[in-house]
């Protein structure tokens, strides 16, 4: 597999006006190779728990578990691990709706953990992240998985498994679509706007 | 969403929000770490000024579990004559800096009035005969789980009406969520001007019971109290019980998929009988377990997020 | 425009071209503390160096009297003393109030009456007239000393139990019958307390069922009215219903007075105007007793009092220090403000709307309450002869209420923000000006 440096379309645009920077198949591609990385890392399926950080870590999540069990015919513990109540920048939004965790059978208790999300940026929601995790229980050890790393780390955070690094502005927003939350697969910077999301 | 005085306060979407947050809310109760950071640094009073051991310790757990600090304080029923206007008495508390203060009194409108004299959030929890409005988001959320949405369900309320704010949380609740409401009791426990109110708000009145309980899909039993012989109300604690209670007979009457609920404590002989409160139909435990659960929903509504009034957008 | 000194009782006054009392337009003369002159020719008898004073686009009434006001001294003199009451009746475009018993202690002897008319006399502002309790210490037993009263100085022909009802019938009865030889007059407050129950707030019906509050029906005035008027006529005594608040007991008085029964009754300014949907924010400044009712009785009321069927207005007028009001609606004291107010409000719903002329606010802001309570020296109309107790009314004035602004030492009023039509120009007592444009004289020897 080749490192995920391909040379994607330049200024191929999407509706929105960005540039597509990773087409369907790049997006598969990257995710075969985590989930290679994965079992590599781990020396095998043993004690592996994925959870997905909502909303397109979940889809991910689903994903990398569904090639682990291709490649190992093995079924992985897969689930959700809601976010919100952690987060640090809660007095300065609205109220937000929490969603719903889902913690697989079997618990988290001495487990792998590999926590699984579409964007890396800040930081903060994977430490928010941490926090959530240590309340459901003591991992034996805590990895990161995401498509896409952008840089501009504000905490001492890095990811363990990444699908693409994307070096980009801060004026620049990053947006993640999936098949099964957007109706495509594909991942388009666009130019400077004002409140971008900050993750 | 500053304050929450009146269930009357709510929309129809900020009442499902509520609801939907306390069911991840109540997954927090069965875990063994019951805890979450959300309202870390927050402070929060529950100030009573009538008695409660049920309501304040369910919101004192709510406000714990969420990391907020909380704090107890009985207030002495103010009167003319006794010293410290109700005034200076909150004022002194806000001066403070707290958060919230969660009030119950022996006055109907006490938070209402309150909210005008302070800065922080009011939350009602109980105000003399007006509104209960936590209890009747937990009595939604208890229902709900069981039957499902309540758009359209009918719902009887029957008992001492005219003295009970469980009803008045429950009546404007339940039309706001869209189901039918009947109110049951006999014309003495019906407050004056219910004919208007009840013309006016779509509701219906009945004093038949058992004509009433083969059509509802949830009966709310309220508590009567026995002192209320002596006003007047009713005869003899033996004749409500046979007219208005849910007896043993009367559970037979009850479609085979309609719950019962009580927002306790109650008096098992009076208004509901033993067999009925502990029937398979009953949600009566069920209603305590959810009431932890709705008030950390509501705390987390009022006091998390943008507190600068730009309104509650998910 | 307007005289800048103010004129004493020996410098004869003219006041020129204001509109005599609804009689048309004319002038007023007033030489001694007493009125030599009035209408088309009251110019000519002027003295050389009488004052003059413009009354153009100004209603000259008689001075007003109130038949109900709480003066609150003594006992709480930190709501109001006589003093402060006077000055705030002086402003209002009073020239005598009646001044309720249910102080502490209780106006039930001729002592403490003529205590009350002395401090009354040396605020000087107002002529004050004690009203003794009918029963000793408002307690509803036994009769208070009425004819001790009555022979006092302070002559009280007025009898109350104000705050409480004289709810036994059988005391009611004797007090009547005990009155009759010195043409005494008891004014009943009308509230079975049986139905209206203690903790009682405000008027029962829809909205007190919404709210959660514990009210008091109607029937529970007009049970009492009821029973007082045949208690009248049984006796051939005079009976007056205090503050008449529903459409039931204007039936009532209807039926009474066609049969020639000796009742009169009063209507406060507040039950003119405002409703009891002002509840709804719980603000204890709307806590009354009688209670705001709905919107059907102030329409009665108000075709009551054009009618004639009420005969006066009385303001009820029941300071409170803030601490009293702010607490919890049930637990809050009862009453509100009305003597600075009160012809602002009935120039607002009752003359500007054409319900009444100023010649009906003549009577029954000024005459009939001091027939009433049997004044000698007041209610005497814009006549020859009279005392000059002289009420000068700016009736176009558009006024928004300040509660600041105001001469009582209690802040519990209703009307705070609300803008009413027609203000007080000028009162003047026996031909002393005590209040003009807001301000108010100290009393000269």
């Amino acid at each position: 597999m080749s490192p995920a440096q391909e040379r994607v379309p330049v200024g191929a645009a999407d509706q929105t006006g960005g540039r597509v920077v990773l087409a369907q198949a790049e997006i598969s591609r990257a995710l075969r190779r985590i989930a290679h990385e994965i079992l590599e890392g781990n020396k095998g399926t043993e004690g592996l728990v994925l959870m997905g950080i909502p909303t397109r870590g979940v889809p991910l999540a689903q994903r990398l578990a569904a090639t682990l069990h291709d490649v190992e015919g093995v079924d992985i513990p897969h689930g959700t691990l809601d976010i919100t109540m952690y987060r640090d920048d809660l007095r300065s939004q609205p109220v937000r709706a929490m969603e719903r965790s889902q913690v697989p059978e079997g618990g988290v208790d001495g487990k792998v953990v590999v926590l699984v999300d579409d964007v890396l940026y800040s930081g903060r929601t994977v430490r928010a992240a941490l926090d959530s995790l240590a309340d459901l229980g003591r991992p034996r050890a805590v990895r990161l998985a995401v498509l896409v790393d952008r840089g501009h780390r504000e905490l001492p955070i890095r990811a363990d498994y990444v699908g693409k690094n994307l070096p980009t502005a801060q004026s620049e927003r990053v947006s993640v679509r999936l098949t099964e939350t957007d109706g495509t697969d594909e991942v388009v910077i666009s130019g400077p706007s004002a409140g971008e999301a900050h993750r | 969403m500053k304050h929450l005085l009146s269930i009357a306060d709510l929309s129809r979407e900020e009442i499902l929000e509520i609801l939907d947050t306390a069911v991840s809310m109540h997954e927090v109760q069965h875990r063994d770490v019951k805890k979450l950071p959300t309202l870390r640094g927050r402070t929060i009073i529950n100030f009573f000024f009538e008695d409660s051991t049920r309501t304040r310790s369910s919101f004192e757990l709510a406000g714990k579990w969420l990391s907020a600090d909380t704090i107890n304080l009985t207030g002495k029923g103010t009167s003319v004559s006794k010293g410290e206007s109700l005034r200076d008495t909150v004022k002194t508390i806000d001066a403070m800096g707290v958060d919230m203060m969660i009030i119950r009194h022996m006055a109907s409108g006490a938070p209402a009035q309150i909210a005008q004299w302070t800065k922080c959030s009011i939350v009602n929890a109980g105000d003399g005969m007006h509104e209960h409005p936590s209890q009747a988001l937990l009595d939604a959320y208890t229902m709900r789980q069981r039957l499902g949405d309540l758009e359209g369900r009918h719902v009887a309320l029957v008992g001492d009406l005219t003295h009970s704010r469980v009803f008045r949380s429950n009546v404007l609740c339940l039309a706001t969520l869209g189901a039918k409401v009947t109110l049951v009791a006999p014309a003495t426990l019906m407050p004056a001007g219910i004919g208007d109110w009840a013309k006016a708000d779509g509701i219906e009145l009945s004093h038949d019971l058992d004509a009433v309980l083969p059509t509802v899909d949830a009966v709310m039993m309220l508590r009567v109290q026995r002192e209320r012989m002596s006003g007047g109300f009713f005869p003899t604690a033996r004749e409500y019980a046979v007219t208005y209670g849910l007896t043993k007979e009367r559970l037979r009457l009850l479609p085979d998929h309609a719950v019962i609920c009580h927002p306790g404590p109650m008096n098992r002989g009076l208004e509901i009988s033993g067999d009925a409160a502990d029937a398979a139909q009953s949600l009566v435990l069920d209603q305590v377990s959810a009431g932890v659960a709705v008030r950390m929903s509501i705390l987390y509504h009022l006091l998390s997020g943008d507190q600068s009034g730009e309104g509650d957008a998910a | 425009m307007s005289t800048e000194t103010r004129p004493t009782n020996t410098t004869p006054l003219l006041i020129t071209g204001a509109d005599l009392a609804g009689a048309g337009t004319g002038d007023l003369l007033v030489v001694d503390g007493r009125i030599a002159a009035v209408g088309a020719d009251a110019a000519d008898e002027a003295p050389e160096g009488a004052q003059r004073y413009h009354g153009e686009g100004l209603v000259a009434l008689p001075g007003l009297v109130d038949l109900h006001t709480h003066l609150r001294e003594p006992g709480r003199e930190d709501s109001e003393t006589i003093e402060t009451g006077s000055r705030a009746a002086a402003a209002g475009g009073y020239t005598a109030v009646l001044a309720m018993a249910n102080t502490n202690p209780v106006t039930d002897t001729a002592e403490a009456a003529e205590r009350i008319l002395d401090l009354g006399q040396r605020a000087g502002y107002v002529d004050v007239h004690p009203v003794g309790a009918v029963s000793k210490g408002l307690a509803g037993e036994e009769l208070a000393e009425l004819g001790l009263m009555a022979r006092s100085r302070a002559r009280v022909r007025v009898f109350s139990d104000d705050g409480k009802c004289v709810h036994d019938a059988r005391l009611m009865r004797r007090a009547l019958e005990y009155i009759r030889s010195f043409d005494g007059v008891i004014s009943q407050h009308s509230q079975d307390p049986s139905l209206a129950g203690s903790t009682a707030c405000c008027h029962e019906g829809e909205l007190s069922g919404r709210l959660g509050l514990p009210g008091w029906p109607g029937v529970a005035e007009e049970s009492i009215v009821a029973r007082d008027v045949m208690l009248a006529r049984h006796t051939g005594s005079r009976v007056h219903v205090a503050h008449v608040s529903t459409a039931g007991s204007v039936e009532v008085l209807r039926w009474a007075k066609a049969q020639g029964i000796a009742v009169t009754a009063e209507v406060t300014p507040h039950h003119l105007l405002l409703t009891t949907d002002l509840l709804s924010s719980y603000d204890p400044v709307y806590k009354v007793n009688p209670p705001l009712r709905p919107q059907e009785d102030v329409e009665a009321l108000r075709e009551a009092l054009a009618d004639g069927t009420i005969d006066i207005v009385a303001t009820d007028h029941a300071p409170h220090v803030r601490q009293d009001k702010e607490h919890a609606f049930i637990d809050a004291a009862f009453g509100m403000l009305g003597l600075e107010t009160a012809l602002s409000v009935v120039s607002t719903v009752m003359v500007a709307e054409g319900r009444m002329t100023w010649a009906d606010v003549a009577r029954t802001m000024s005459t009939d309450p001091a027939r009433i309570a049997r004044l000698t020296d007041q209610g005497q109309g814009l006549t020859v002869g009279a005392p000059a107790n002289l009420t000068l009314v700016d009736h176009d004035r558009k006024v928004v209420v300040d509660a600041a602004n105001s001469q009582s030492l209690s802040r519990n009023n209703p009307w705070h923000g609300r803008e009413l039509t027609g203000g007080i120009h000028l009162t003047m007592l026996r031909g002393r000006v005590t209040a003009r444009e807001g301000l108010v004289w100290g009393a000269t020897a």
